[in-house]
């Protein structure tokens, strides 16, 4: 190990209590998902679901049935259109690169938001090298998409529209409904996918009810394991292989199918769906008594994104002025308390989060911001602790930071 | 510091590194204090304690000839990008103790007019994060 990286640890020696909440990066698998999943490598169904022997019928059966459920929780018609994935950012590529053979003859335009994640922006982007013009609408200081400006995007020319239902940031929740109805208002062709990773399983989200074409969801999202998520493509429209190789029961993702983490998906999907009102009730309380606290105890602390109910149950983004979030982060794990921030330096790039910046932050707000996600796991004693630590933590910064910072 | 003979900055707070050096120099021309204050990263701020630390009681002609290699090797290794946090660390001392001197009016021989890599890496960060936040601001809708 690096011998840093070892020091490091061996700084967290003796900690009292730990708060995890950096969900946004990675889940935290709840005890009752890793049981269900354990059997799955060695007991039962760990055969190659394709292939004619016991345990592969077993792992074909038990993958049926997980997206089965999958398919029920979105509102799918049938369960063949769920298509599982390595994950988010995997589905996502799928999704821009698996359309765009189908559509280059219709139109070359594509049209995102300023705030999507990388996995969706980067990928357009990509597709803006290969002959598609790429037009990202703008948000206003809360993150929501300009309707209007979707409007006046959309021509004859567009053939795909990916826009997030939730922003992974800052917890937007768009008005997905409105603006599928505003693109096949204007282009009944044009294909529209969401990233529904932070809606699935946290705000109801149907994909029949809003009409979409195409919705990405993933696991650890939803506590389950990383390594899994889905395309959901709806029934008719082209999607092609972006990968090739043996094809088994996933017609858009070549290989073997990795039938405990699919489980564990399941298993997670249906913990977050059973007493889906309680649980979203519990992650909103925790949400605010999270983010009144910050604002109430901290001073030149501003929220990132909307309040209440236009906000995703689980997010908590806060900026904390002359106060570098990278640093802040470091220094909140030093005390077991794991978040993650939008600074530029905890990216490879100098550059802040493009959210922040597209909702309006200066980039000292955007440097100083930290992000964190409530589960339904967490309790009020967990909050408590973290606002016990935050604004110790933050005030030993603004002093590093002396004149520079806010005094 | 409060009787600082003279301070520094360096970087740009778009960047999210900044770092702002105060020494006390005495008439023997040693550093008798040396604070700083850093709104930037961890690595931002372990480089600066370190040149502190190391430059405390030092002539100004031995902290001239401080590089940042040997900060970073002395905070034990500094991950690629997090290179330019060691070296606006070093940038900033140079600064001081060419102000000190600009100051006083007087150029001792060692001190080159010529800029060393560390200033020079020093404006040229700063020269970036003026670009960014320019690019930053007229992106959108396109």
């Amino acid at each position: 190990m690096n011998g840093s990286v070892r020091e490091l640890l061996k700084a967290h020696e003796g900690l009292k209590h730990e708060v995890y909440l950096d969900i946004e990066n990675s889940s935290i698998v709840p005890k009752e998902v890793v049981d269900v999943m354990l059997s799955y490598f060695n007991q039962k169904a760990y055969g190659n679901p394709t292939l004619t022997h016991k345990p592969g019928w077993e792992a074909f059966e038990t993958i049926m049935e997980s997206a089965h459920e999958i398919a029920t929780f979105l509102g799918c018609k049938n369960l063949e259109e769920i298509n599982f994935t390595p994950g988010e950012t995997e589905a996502n590529n799928l999704a821009l690169l698996g359309l765009a053979p189908h559509l280059k003859d219709r139109g070359r335009e594509i049209v995102i938001s300023e705030i999507e994640p990388l996995s969706v922006m980067h990928v357009a982007e990509m597709l803006n090298r290969h002959g598609f013009s790429v037009r990202k609408i703008p948000v206003d200081n809360e993150g929501f998409i300009n309707l209007e400006r979707l409007k006046e995007a959309i021509s004859k020319e567009t053939v795909l529209v990916s826009l997030s239902s939730v922003n992974h940031e800052i917890g937007t929740i768009q008005p997905i409904k409105e603006a599928v109805e505003i693109v096949k208002d204007k282009n009944p062709q044009a294909i529209f996918h969401t990233d529904a990773c932070d809606a699935y399983g946290k705000i109801s989200f149907n994909v029949q009810d809003l009409g979409v074409d195409l919705a990405t969801i993933s696991s650890y999202k939803i506590l389950g394991p990383r390594g899994v998520g889905a395309l959901y493509v709806k029934e008719g429209v082209k999607v092609e292989r972006i990968l090739e190789g043996q094809i088994g029961t996933q017609k858009l993702w070549p290989g073997v199918e990795n039938t405990p983490l699919i489980v564990g998906f399941a298993k997670a999907s249906e913990l977050a769906f059973r007493n889906f009102k309680e649980n979203v009730e519990r992650m909103r309380t925790l949400r605010d008594k999270l983010i009144d606290g910050i604002l109430t105890k901290i001073s030149h602390t501003v929220l990132n994104g909307p309040r209440d109910e236009k906000r995703a149950p689980d997010n908590v983004n806060i900026s904390f002025l002359g106060c570098e979030g990278e640093a802040l982060t470091i220094e909140l794990s030093l005390n077991g308390v794991y978040v993650s921030s939008g600074s530029a330096c905890t990216r490879r790039v100098l550059q802040p989060s493009h959210v922040l910046v597209a909702i309006g932050r200066k980039y000292e707000e955007a440097h100083g911001s930290i992000l964190m996600k409530v589960t339904r796991y967490h309790t009020n004693v967990d909050i408590d602790y973290v606002l016990e630590v935050l604004p110790r933590a933050v005030e030993r910064l603004r002093k590093i930071a002396g004149s520079m910072g806010v005094g | 510091m409060e009787d600082a003979t003279v301070s520094a900055v360096a970087g740009n707070p778009a960047c999210g590194d900044m770092i702002t050096f105060y020494l006390k120099i005495n008439d023997q021309d040693v550093i008798e204090k040396a604070t700083f204050e850093s709104y930037g990263c961890a690595a931002n701020i372990a480089t600066s304690s370190i040149v502190t630390e190391k430059v405390k009681g030092m002539k100004l002609e031995d902290a001239w000839k401080i590089t940042w290699k040997e900060i970073a090797e002395e905070v034990g290794g500094l991950p690629a990008v997090k290179m330019h946090c060691g070296i606006l660390a070093v940038g900033a001392l140079k600064r001081a103790i060419r102000e000190y001197y600009r100051k006083k009016g007087t150029s001792p021989a060692w001190l080159s007019p010529e800029l060393t890599f560390e200033e020079k890496q020093a404006l040229e960060e700063e020269e970036l994060a003026r670009i960014l936040s320019k690019r930053l601001k007229t992106t959108g809708g396109t």
